[in-house]
C-alpha cells in the first residue's frame, strides 16, 4: 500500500476545507440575492429546475462536504475513541457514500 | 549551618517505569539550580542517584527531565522560579522510556531524527562550486532558528500527539528535518520531503504549540512543522514525490 496514504488523506482534508470556505461564500451571496424575489418554495423551485450550473456546484459542494467530514471524524475517531483500522476505515466509506447519497439526491430533487 | 538554613522538600521518582517518589529535604540556596539540587542529593544523601547532565550551562541537551509536571532542562532552571509551596516534584522526561530514576532511554527520540532523514547528506558527485550561504538568504532565514535545537527532548515530552501516537515522529525530528530541508548544500530531498510525511509523518501535527511553549530555547517547531506541511503538499500535488 502507499505509504504516503495518511499524508494524501490530511491533503484532501485541507484542500476540501478551502473548497468550503469558498462554497459557503458563494453560497450565502446566492441567498442574499436569491431571496430578494421572495422566499416561498415553488419560486424557488422555480429558480432551480433546468439550473444545471447550480446543480453542479451544490454537488461539488456536497462532495467536499462529505470528503472534509470524513476525514475529519476518521481523526477524531483515531485519535480519541482509539478507533482506527480496516472497520473503521469501512464505516467512513460508508459514511462518505452516504453523505454523497443524500446531499445529491436533494440537488437532483431540486434541479430536475 | 546548614541545620537553620531554609529547606525544601524534594519529590524524585526513583527506579524504573513502575518506580515510585522518594522524598528528599534539601536546603534551600539562593540562585541554586535543579541541578545543582540533584548534585547535594547524590553527593551528600544517596549516592545511587542517577540522572543526566554534561555541560551545566544548556548546551548539550542532556539534563531534561520533568519538573513539577513540565518538561524542563534542568542546569538552567532555578529552584526559586519554579518551586510551588515550597515542594518540588522531579521525574523522568515524558513520553519516553524510563531507564532508572531520572534517567529516560533516549533510542526513540534519535531513532525519530535518523527517520525524519535528520542526517545531513552531501550531493553523491564531487562538488566543484560551493553554494554561498548568505545570512539574508531567504531559504537560510527559515532555517536560522531551527538549526540552534540542542536535542535536549522537551518538545518531545511536551506533544500530546507523540503521546497518543507512538509512530509519531515528534517536533525535534520534524524541526531537525526543516532545517536541512533548508540547507542548499543538503541533497536528500525529495527523499526527506517522502520520509516526514509517512504514517507518522508532520500531517500528525495539530498545530497546538505545546512544543513551542516548552522549548527552552524557545525556538518554534510548530512553524517548522507548518513549512513542511507546505512544501509536502507542493511537492505532492505538483506529482514530484
Ligand atoms: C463548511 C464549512 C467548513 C469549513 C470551512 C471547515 C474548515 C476546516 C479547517 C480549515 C480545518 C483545519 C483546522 C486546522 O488546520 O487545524 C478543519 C478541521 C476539521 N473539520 Fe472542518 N470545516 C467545515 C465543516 C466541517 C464539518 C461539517 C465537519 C463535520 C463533521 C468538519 C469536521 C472537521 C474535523 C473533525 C476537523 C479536525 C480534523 C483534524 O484535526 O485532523 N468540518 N475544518
Ligand atoms: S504543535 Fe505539533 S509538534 Fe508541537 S506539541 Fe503540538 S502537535 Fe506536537
Ligand atoms: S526544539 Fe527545543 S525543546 Fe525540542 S529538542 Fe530542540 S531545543 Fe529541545
Ligand atoms: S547539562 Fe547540558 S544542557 Fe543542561
Amino acid at each position: 500500500m502507499n505509504k504516503r496514504i495518511e499524508f494524501k488523506l490530511w491533503l484532501a482534508h485541507r484542500l476540501s476545507a478551502m473548497a468550503l470556505g469558498l462554497f459557503v461564500v458563494v453560497h450565502l451571496a446566492g441567498m442574499i440575492i436569491a431571496i430578494q424575489g421572495g422566499l416561498s418554495s415553488a419560486e424557488i423551485l422555480q429558480r432551480t429546475s433546468g439550473n444545471y450550473a447550480m446543480g453542479l456546484f451544490y454537488s461539488l459542494f456536497t462532495i467536499a462536504a462529505a470528503t472534509h467530514s470524513t476525514i475529519g471524524l476518521r481523526t477524531v475517531a483515531r485519535e480519541v475513541l482509539g478507533w482506527g483500522g480496516m472497520s473503521a476505515n469501512f464505516v467512513l466509506i460508508a459514511f462518505f457514500l452516504f453523505l454523497c447519497a443524500m446531499g445529491i439526491s436533494a440537488v437532483g430533487g431540486l434541479v430536475l | 549551618m546548614e541545620d537553620n538554613q531554609k529547606k525544601i522538600r524534594v519529590s524524585v521518582w526513583r527506579g524504573g517505569e513502575d518506580g515510585t517518589f522518594e522524598s528528599f529535604q534539601v536546603p534551600y540556596v539562593e540562585d541554586q539550580t535543579i541541578l545543582d539540587l540533584l548534585t547535594h542529593v547524590q553527593r551528600t544523601v544517596d549516592n545511587s542517584l542517577s540522572y543526566r547532565f554534561a555541560c551545566r550551562v544548556g548546551m548539550c541537551g542532556s539534563c531534561a527531565m520533568q519538573v513539577n509536571g513540565k518538561p524542563r532542562w534542568t542546569c538552567r532552571t532555578l529552584v526559586r522560579s519554579v518551586i510551588q509551596d515550597g515542594e518540588l516534584k522531579l521525574e523522568p522526561l515524558s513520553n519516553l522510556p524510563v531507564v532508572k530514576d531520572l534517567v529516560v532511554d533516549m533510542k526513540p527520540f534519535f531513532d525519530k531524527w535518523q527517520e525524519a532523514k535528520g542526517r545531513f547528506e552531501p550531493s553523491d558527485s564531487p562538488v566543484t562550486e560551493f553554494v554561498p550561504i548568505k545570512p539574508d538568504d531567504k531559504q537560510r532565514q527559515k532555517a536560522d532558528e531551527a538549526i540552534e535545537c540542542i536535542n535536549c527532548g522537551c518538545c518531545y515530552a511536551a506533544c500530546d500527539v507523540v503521546e497518543l501516537n507512538p509512530n509519531y515522529l515528534g517536533p525535534a525530528a520534524l524541526n531537525r528535518a526543516w532545517s536541512l530541508i533548508n540547507d542548499a548544500k543538503d541533497f536528500a530531498n525529495p527523499e526527506r520531503l517522502k520520509a516526514v510525511s509517512g504514517d507518522g509523518g508532520c500531517q500528525n501535527c495539530h498545530t497546538n504549540s505545546q512544543c513551542v511553549a516548552r522549548c527552552p530555547l524557545q525556538l518554534n517547531p510548530t512553524r517548522s512543522i507548518a513549512g513542511l506541511k507546505k512544501a509536502v503538499s507542493l511537492a505532492t500535488l505538483k506529482g514530484e514525490i
